[in-house]
This record gives structure tokens, C-alpha cells and sequence, in this order.
């Protein structure tokens, strides 16, 4: 393979770093703290405090930032008036200066260069590498067309380059929360009942009389809103079933524990369906109301029987029928979780329908205690022209697959970024804000392939992701704590809106995305679509439209709007859902007639060959993938993952605490680095899991190099959902190498 | 007054953000801490049990540290609230190797330091800063002597415990089972 793309590591070219600048915004609204310390705490006073919403992960807590009037941010703390944290941040949004704190951070524009036949990166003026893109997207568009720039994001920054590309002509955008992500559930869902449950999450948790959490880990996923309803729910007696192979944190604050073999989910499922239809179990005056399909899912159920799942699944029959009950008792007030990161085996969208089936015939969807109905507020668009219309757009690179994909799949925008004869639809450049895609797409020579490839490859970043290091021209973005942002406007029980704007001045030479946006959108003659001084005056123009204004948020941070329509489904005369016919489709038409399985159906996965175990990946509660694990407010609570290795299978490989391992999967894929072990009850023998965010392989995260191992570099084998594009990762399995691979052999 | 914490280990899920809310709050150097979560592993897979614990000095009322401390600077303050003054506090360290729970640490300052249960927010009517920011809110700060506070109420419903009872010590952060 022809290698025009070396990877560069940006912390080798000992660049100039200018001290941080951290003087108290000028704008400073005299929100002042007043707090002053006795005893032996410092002294404290004269705090000014900034609205903000946190950007750690995508839940996005309304909170406010604290600054000393020598212009250092002090601390973080909730909002007491927003619904997604009630005043309380998760660990990550309460050591989130430790984004803006982190020495390693980007500091000012990088552009490659060759020297003396080496590629290298130099730093540059902000006006360089706004021109260089600028006119390497016009060279790109002569060529091949507006259409061959594409957009991966994440979080904030994601908006205003798509409307960049939006604004220039092309529609590809992807994002890996889609098709590495919660992709399944969403079509899952949006086949059964027309939607899908959002985000944040339209969960009753709160209210629930039973919760159902299928390898989805509350309060291990640290998704604010939802771990502090757990906790409510637990304090009001609430039941909580959790099936996982692993003794998860929610599966020991559970009533039953369904240890399930992995991989067997959809036949517990299923069972779980029979038990509530044949038992009579379910919901007989909502799902004659409001769903369709019903008879034939009974037949379709009648020989998934608990005891046909229990040989597939080891759950217990007695205990599949008692937990079926536990839920029919609590219905409607139930809730089978639909989980986020559902890509695991390749049928993701069938299993995430089998839950949404499992919850229409609970009659959960518009009932308290289960699902509820959103609302939120519309914000409008400033004042722009119409965007033009690209000529093709990712539908195209689905080539015929993947039908139900209502979001771009980042696996086809991939691969539209590889030349072929004959190409029809080709990628020439890539910006990419916000997500480290070396780590997030487990397809790595495709990645590799597509980037050698590229005329263009612009990363925008806060940090040194791994990915930073193959771009062309690497812009450093300040954080979310020194800009202004997009109103946040949350659609859920009431609707909000969350001001986000800057504590302290952008250190170094960094700068807020929607400026480098304009900036380049300016240059390529787009400046109709940039119609205001900065953003701050978009923001005003918004609040305005909807009613509130810059004083008003700066004062409050969170404003309410009072709810205009039903909570309930049961207020609401002649409801119908978002599907075709109005109803919930138990049986999909719609798939059927795209020539897949109208009804889920158990199709068994390859299982690990011996000495090898089934890798399972998942979440700490004070990392949010990979990007935090240089943050140095958090690294002491974890400064690197482990891996989970039951006892027996500890004693049969000889493995002691704390030894280091490499782990090296089924096709000879080695890990990048050695990890701990950890010896514990809490998983099973047939399995080893692994948090998920570490073994970062690029040194200029100097924390972070080199502790622990990363997961996606071992997820070799995906299975492809056909239905949307979702990769499939949990069909891996790994080995334990004990001694220093690369050594071996050389003495 | 009597300050006490009652922590309930059915809703702690172990995020550690009361560790993170203390170093900010508090001011501790990168690599020490006052407040940590201890989780204990019971049983054989599948019957295991987790239960996850917020730890911090327990202001005892019969504190050994207190009692060792050369100098005064470790002493009482209201409510109990068991202190080290760090202008008089030499180092020495006496009050480190004396505490069953490790509580204290040596602050690079040349003093040594631990939970003080935030007194600074406590004078002024807030929570201390581990239990305020909970997003379980499993924490109860409080007062034993008030029979009306939530602190008594969940002492008086629910089972609890306190750790290493057999010290002597007197410790005043309960567990809820
Ligand atoms: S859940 Fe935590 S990381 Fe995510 S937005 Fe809220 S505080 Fe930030
Ligand atoms: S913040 Fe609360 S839930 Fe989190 S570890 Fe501490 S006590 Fe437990
Ligand atoms: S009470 Fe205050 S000092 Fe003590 S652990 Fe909690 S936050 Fe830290």
C-alpha cells in the first residue's frame, strides 16, 4: 500500500507553548459566589460564576463554572434548575477543567510538511490553514464536486461543520453514535413504534415500577439523568432485573441477576414474549388499542418456550417465567431498557425490536412509570439562505444496503473514500471535530486505506487524539469552558433550553469551532451563510425568538418552558403512533417486504474455541471513552483499565493479580500494550471484559501513552446489521500471552 | 450537635464523583485525596455480591488522633467535627499511623490533611461538597441530635453499620445495608 500519509506525532516536534491565558472574561456578569473559607480552607471570595453545559459526554448538564478573580477556574458545579442533573454533575463534568487544565492540550494550527524528505507538521498562522483548506475544498469541489467533502463528528462542534458542508453542497455526514452505536435501537425502535426513545432518554425511570436492564449498565455508564432516577427508583422499591454475563453495578443493586451466556440475549427475549403471551400475561386492552401484528407474533412465539431459551441462554426457566411475571405485575409502570451502544452481534436491530415488543405488550410506551412523551423547544436557524442541493449524498454510498439506515453509516462513508474503478461516488476530504475515529471505528485498514487516500484531511480538536495525527492540517479548538455554544435545547418531561458561554478567554492559540466554521466558509465565498459578527449575536437573535434573552440566561443558565401537550398516552383520544398505519407494529411489514424477518428470530453466534474468551467491553463511571483518559482530574480514580478474568479461568492460565498480559484475539491481532488482571466473581468463565477509552498509542498524551489496552484494536470481526449498517462488535474472543510478545523469539 | 454522615451502600454505584467534588472543593493536590471508594467483592460468580462504600475519616468521638497528636494541632470543633490546624501541625505523622481507617495523608505543604466535613460549607448551611454533589444522592449529612433531620430519619429505618466498630473509636459515618 502506498503510504502518502505518515502518521505524525504531534508532541515529538517540541512546539512552542504559550502560557495559558486565564484572565477573568471582561464580560464577566458579577454572578458572584460570595463564599468565603475559614479554618484551614483557602480563602476564597469575589467568584464569578458562568452558565455552561457540560461537553464531557453528550448528556450535556447544565451546570455553572466558578472563576477567581484572578481569572482560574475554581470548580464546576451542577445547575440546581436543570432536569438532566438536578444541581449534581457526574464526576466527569465535576473534573471537567481538567479538559482545559490538561498541559498535552492542542495549542495552535499544525500543517504537514515535508522536510528533507521526513513528514513533519509546522505550526501556522490561523490564516494559513484556513486558506490552505479553503483552497484544497475549492480544488476538491472543481474536481469531483461539493458532495466529495465529508464531515465526522461529535458533540457540539459537529453542528457548525455541517452546516459548513451543508452551506458548500454536501450532505455527508456521519457520525460513529450512529452506526458504532446507538444505531440499532433507534431503527429498532422507529420500526415498532415509529420513534425511537432520544437523548436523553424518554425513560419513566423515575416513576417505574420495574426496570429492565439488558446489558446496559447504569451508574457504570454514567449518564447523569438516568443513574440519579436508579437511585430514585431504588429508594421507592422499585424491582430491577439486569441481564448480564457480568455482575455489573446495576446487576448488584438488582432483585434477580440473569447471569446469561453472551451472545443468547434475543432467546431470553423471546421467551420472555412467549411467557407474557401464552401465560396471559400481557397487556390485552393496549395492545388490542393500539398495536397490530399480534396473532401472528403469538404464533410466531409459540415454541420459544423458557425451556428452549434456557438451554441456549443457562437462565433458569422458572426464573425467565418469575421475572415475565415481576414485569406484567408492574405493567404499564415497566420498562425493558432499550440500552444506547447496542451494536454487538450483527441482529442488533432485531433484538432491539424484540424489546420494543416486549414493552408494547407491557403497554409501556405512554404510560407512567414506562416511556413518556417528549417536548421540547424548536430553536429556530439565524437567518441564512437555502442550502443548495448536493447532487448525491450518503444514500448513495449505501450502494442497496442497509435500508433502514436513517442516519449517514460512517463504515460506507469509509469506503466511498477508497478509490475503485468505476467509481461513481467518490470522498476526497475529510473534516473531522470531535471523535478520535482511530479508536471509535474498529475497521482499521479500511480507516487506513481511506486515509492514505484523501486529498484533504482536517482534524479539529481540543487534544492529540490518535487521529490528529494523520490529518494534513490539525486545528487546536478551545474548550467547552471558553466559548460560546449552541443554545442546548433538550426535548424531554419539560422542555429547556441550557446557555453555554466562555468562563475564561481561549488559551493559547485555540479557537471556538463556529469561528473556524465561518472562517472557512468566509473564504470559500459563503458569507451569506455567516450573516452575523460572532456568535454571541446568533444567540441573542435566538433567545429573542424564543422569547428569553443573553441577560436572562447569563443570569439563569437553564430556563423551563411550561409543557404544551400530554405526558400520557392515555389523555390523548385516538393516539397513533408514528408508523405507517398509526399502529405498533408487533409484526414489521416493513421488513418483511425489504426481504428480512418480520418477527425476531434467534440466530446462534459463533462461540469462543477453547483458551479463548469472549471480549466484552463497557464503561467507568469517570471516563467517557477515550477521551478523557489524560484528563488529569480523573486519572487518579483510573488511570488505566483492567482485565476482568473470572478465578477458575485465572487458576488455569496460572494468573496472578495485578500481572501484566497481552491479549491477543481470534485472528492473531495482538495488543498494542500489556494490562493488568483482574481477578473477580463478577465475570463469567466463558468471558473477560474490559473498559472501554484506553491503551492510547499516541505519546503526546503523555498521561495517557501506553496504560492499558485498547479494545477496538482487538475487534477485528464485526457482523454488519443489514438493516442499518451497525458493526457488531462483541464477536471477538481473546487469549492471555504471558510473556512480552515482541521479545519473544530474540534471544 | 453531633455532625454525622450516613452513606447508603444500596444506591452508591461507585462513580467516585464525591472524590473528584472534594479535590475541587478542597483544593487537594493531584494524587492525594480525602474521600475514596472502597468496593468489596462477595461470593462465588453466580452468587456475588458488590457493596460499594464512599470512605472518609470518620470523625470519631473517641478519635485516636486527636489524642496522639504532640502539638494540638489535630483537636475537636463543633459538632465533633475532628480538625488539624495546619499552621500547627509539625509533619510528625503520630495521628497517620494511629487512624484504623488511613484517613489522613501528608499534604506536600509539610502538614498533614484529611476530611474536615467541609466545616467551611457546613458553618454556612450547605452540605459538604461529596454529599451535595451525589448524583445517587445516597449520601445524608446531618446532625444526630436533630430528630427531625433525614440523617435520623434513615438511621432509624434502616439497618446500618460503621466501620471497624471493634477500634473503639466511636466512628460517626454509618453504612446503610
Ligand atoms: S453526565 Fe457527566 S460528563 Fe455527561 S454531561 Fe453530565 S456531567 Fe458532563
Ligand atoms: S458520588 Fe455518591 S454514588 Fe458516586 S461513589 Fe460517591 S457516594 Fe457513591
Ligand atoms: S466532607 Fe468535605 S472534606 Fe470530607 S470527604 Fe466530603 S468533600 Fe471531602
Amino acid at each position: 500500500m502506498h503510504t502518502r500519509r505518515k502518521f505524525i506525532k504531534i508532541g515529538a516536534l517540541g512546539l512552542g507553548a504559550t502560557a495559558v491565558t486565564t484572565a477573568v472574561a471582561s464580560w464577566a456578569t458579577g454572578n458572584t459566589s460570595g463564599s468565603t473559607r475559614s479554618v484551614n480552607d483557602r480563602a476564597v471570595s469575589g467568584w464569578h460564576r458562568f452558565p455552561t453545559y457540560c461537553e464531557v459526554c453528550f448528556w450535556k448538564c447544565a451546570g455553572w463554572t466558578y472563576v477567581s478573580p484572578e481569572g482560574s477556574i475554581q470548580k464546576i458545579i451542577g445547575n440546581d434548575d436543570d432536569p438532566q442533573c438536578n444541581g449534581r454533575l457526574c464526576p466527569r463534568g465535576t473534573g471537567g477543567v481538567g479538559m482545559y487544565s490538561d498541559p498535552d492540550r492542542l495549542k495552535t494550527p499544525l500543517i504537514r510538511v515535508t522536510k528533507n524528505g521526513e513528514q513533519t507538521y509546522r505550526e501556522a498562522t490561523w490564516d494559513e490553514a484556513l486558506d490552505f483548506i479553503a483552497n484544497k475544498m475549492k480544488e476538491i469541489a472543481g474536481k469531483h464536486g461539493p458532495e466529495s467533502i465529508a464531515l465526522f463528528n461529535h458533540g457540539t462542534p459537529g453542528k457548525y461543520f455541517t452546516h459548513l458542508l451543508n452551506a458548500f453542497g454536501s450532505n455527508n455526514v456521519a457520525a460513529p453514535s450512529f452506526a458504532q452505536c446507538r444505531g440499532p435501537r433507534d431503527t429498532g425502535f422507529e420500526l415498532t413504534f415509529g420513534e425511537s426513545v432520544s437523548s436523553p432518554e424518554v425513560t419513566d425511570i423515575r416513576d417505574t415500577r420495574c426496570l429492565v436492564l439488558i446489558g446496559s449498565h447504569i451508574g457504570e455508564n454514567m449518564h447523569n439523568g438516568q443513574v440519579q432516577e436508579m437511585s430514585e427508583a431504588i429508594d421507592k422499591g422499585a424491582v430491577i432485573i439486569t441481564v448480564d454475563p457480568r455482575l455489573s453495578t446495576a446487576a448488584s443493586k438488582s432483585k434477580f441477576w440473569l447471569p446469561i451466556k453472551p451472545s443468547t440475549d434475543l432467546a431470553l427475549l423471546l421467551a420472555w414474549i412467549h411467557v407474557l403471551i401464552h401465560d396471559n400475561l400481557y397487556n390485552r386492552e393496549y395492545v388490542a388499542q393500539y398495536a397490530e401484528g399480534f396473532n401472528e407474533l403469538k404464533e410466531h412465539v409459540r415454541d420459544f418456550t423458557p425451556e428452549w431459551a434456557y438451554g441456549i441462554t443457562t437462565i433458569k426457566p422458572e426464573l425467565i417465567r418469575h421475572t415475565a411475571r415481576e414485569m406484567a405485575n408492574a405493567a404499564p409502570s415497566v420498562i425493558i431498557h432499550p440500552g444506547r451502544h447496542t451494536t454487538w452481534y450483527g441482529d442488533d436491530v432485531q433484538r432491539s425490536r424484540a424489546i420494543a415488543i416486549l414493552n408494547a405488550l407491557l403497554g409501556s410506551w405512554g404510560n407512567r412509570g414506562g416511556i413518556f412523551f417528549k417536548e421540547g423547544i424548536k430553536i429556530p436557524d439565524f437567518p441564512r439562505p437555502a442550502y443548495p442541493k448536493p447532487s448525491w449524498s450518503w444514500q448513495d454510498t449505501l450502494n442497496g444496503r442497509y435500508p433502514f439506515a436513517k442516519e449517514a453509516v460512517t463504515n460506507t462513508i469509509i469506503e466511498a473514500s477508497i478509490p475503485k474503478p468505476g467509481m461513481e461516488h467518490i470522498i476526497k476530504g475529510w473534516f473531522v471535530a470531535g471523535t478520535n475515529l482511530v479508536v471509535s471505528i474498529p475497521l482499521k485498514e479500511q480507516l487506513m486505506q481511506a486515509m492514505q487516500a484523501l486529498d484533504l484531511l482536517v482534524v479539529i480538536d481540543t487534544m492529540p487524539m490518535e487521529i490528529t495525527g494523520y490529518a494534513d492540517v490539525v486545528l487546536p479548538e478551545c474548550t467547552y469552558l471558553e466559548r460560546y455554544d449552541d443554545l442546548r435545547a433538550t426535548a424531554h418531561r419539560e422542555p429547556t433550553i441550557a446557555l453555554r458561554m466562555p468562563a475564561v478567554q481561549p488559551s493559547y492559540l485555540t479557537k471556538p469551532s463556529w469561528w473556524i466554521s465561518k472562517q472557512i466558509g468566509e473564504r470559500l465565498g459563503l458569507g451569506a451563510f455567516y450573516n452575523y459578527k460572532d456568535f454571541k449575536e446568533v444567540l441573542q437573535w435566538q433567545l429573542k425568538q424564543i422569547g428569553s434573552s443573553m441577560e436572562e440566561m447569563e443570569r439563569i443558565g437553564l430556563k423551563k418552558y411550561p409543557r404544551k401537550s400530554p405526558v400520557y398516552i392515555e389523555s390523548i383520544a385516538e393516539f397513533k403512533f408514528k408508523t405507517a398505519s398509526g399502529k405498533i407494529q408487533l409484526k414489521s411489514n416493513e421488513l418483511q417486504e425489504a426481504g428480512f424477518d418480520a418477527m425476531p428470530v434467534y440466530t446462534p453466534h459463533p462461540q469462543p474455541e477453547d483458551g479463548y474468551y469472549r471480549l466484552i467491553y463497557g464503561r467507568a463511571p469517570m471516563h467517557t471513552f477515550s477521551r478523557t483518559a489524560n484528563n488529569r482530574n480523573l486519572v487518579a480514580l483510573m488511570p488505566e483499565n483492567s482485565v476482568w478474568v473470572n478465578p477458575q479461568v485465572a487458576e488455569l492460565w496460572g494468573l496472578r493479580k495485578d500481572q501484566h498480559v497481552w491479549l491477543k484475539n481470534q485472528a492473531g491481532v495482538l495488543s498494542n500494550f500489556s494490562v493488568k488482571v483482574r481477578i473477580t466473581e463478577r465475570i463469567r468463565w466463558d468471558s473477560v471484559y474490559i473498559v472501554h477509552g484506553f491503551g492510547h498509542h499516541h505519546k503526546p498524551l503523555t498521561y495517557a501513552f501506553g496504560r492499558g489496552v485498547n479494545d477496538t484494536e482487538l475487534i477485528s470481526r464485526l457482523a454488519i446489521d443489514p438493516i442499518m449498517g451497525g458493526t457488531g462488535m462483541r464477536g471477538n474472543f481473546v487469549t492471555f500471552v504471558k510473556t512480552e510478545p515482541r521479545k519473544e523469539g530474540k534471544l | 450537635m453531633r455532625y454525622a454522615m450516613a452513606i447508603d451502600t444500596r444506591k452508591c454505584v461507585g462513580c467516585s464523583d464525591c472524590v473528584v467534588a472534594c479535590q475541587t472543593e478542597n483544593d487537594v493536590p493531584n494524587g492525594f485525596c480525602r474521600d475514596w471508594v472502597k468496593e468489596v467483592v462477595d461470593g462465588t460468580y453466580p452468587n456475588v455480591s458488590i457493596e460499594l462504600r464512599s470512605e472518609r475519616c470518620n470523625h470519631c468521638a473517641n478519635s485516636p488522633c486527636v489524642r496522639c497528636c504532640p502539638t494540638g494541632a489535630s483537636h475537636f470543633e463543633e459538632g465533633g467535627i475532628v480538625l488539624v490546624e495546619h499552621n500547627k501541625c509539625i509533619g510528625c505523622g503520630a495521628c497517620i499511623e494511629s487512624c484504623p481507617y488511613e484517613a489522613r495523608y501528608s499534604h506536600p505543604d509539610g502538614y498533614v490533611d484529611k476530611c474536615t466535613f467541609c466545616i467551611h460549607r457546613v458553618r454556612q448551611g450547605n452540605d459538604p461538597a461529596c454529599v451535595s454533589v451525589c448524583p445517587t444522592r445516597c449520601m445524608y449529612f446531618g446532625d444526630l441530635e436533630d430528630p427531625n433531620s433525614k440523617l435520623v430519619n434513615v438511621l432509624k429505618n434502616r439497618k446500618f453499620k460503621s466501620l471497624a466498630p471493634e477500634a473503639g473509636t466511636q466512628p460517626q459515618i454509618f453504612y446503610l445495608l
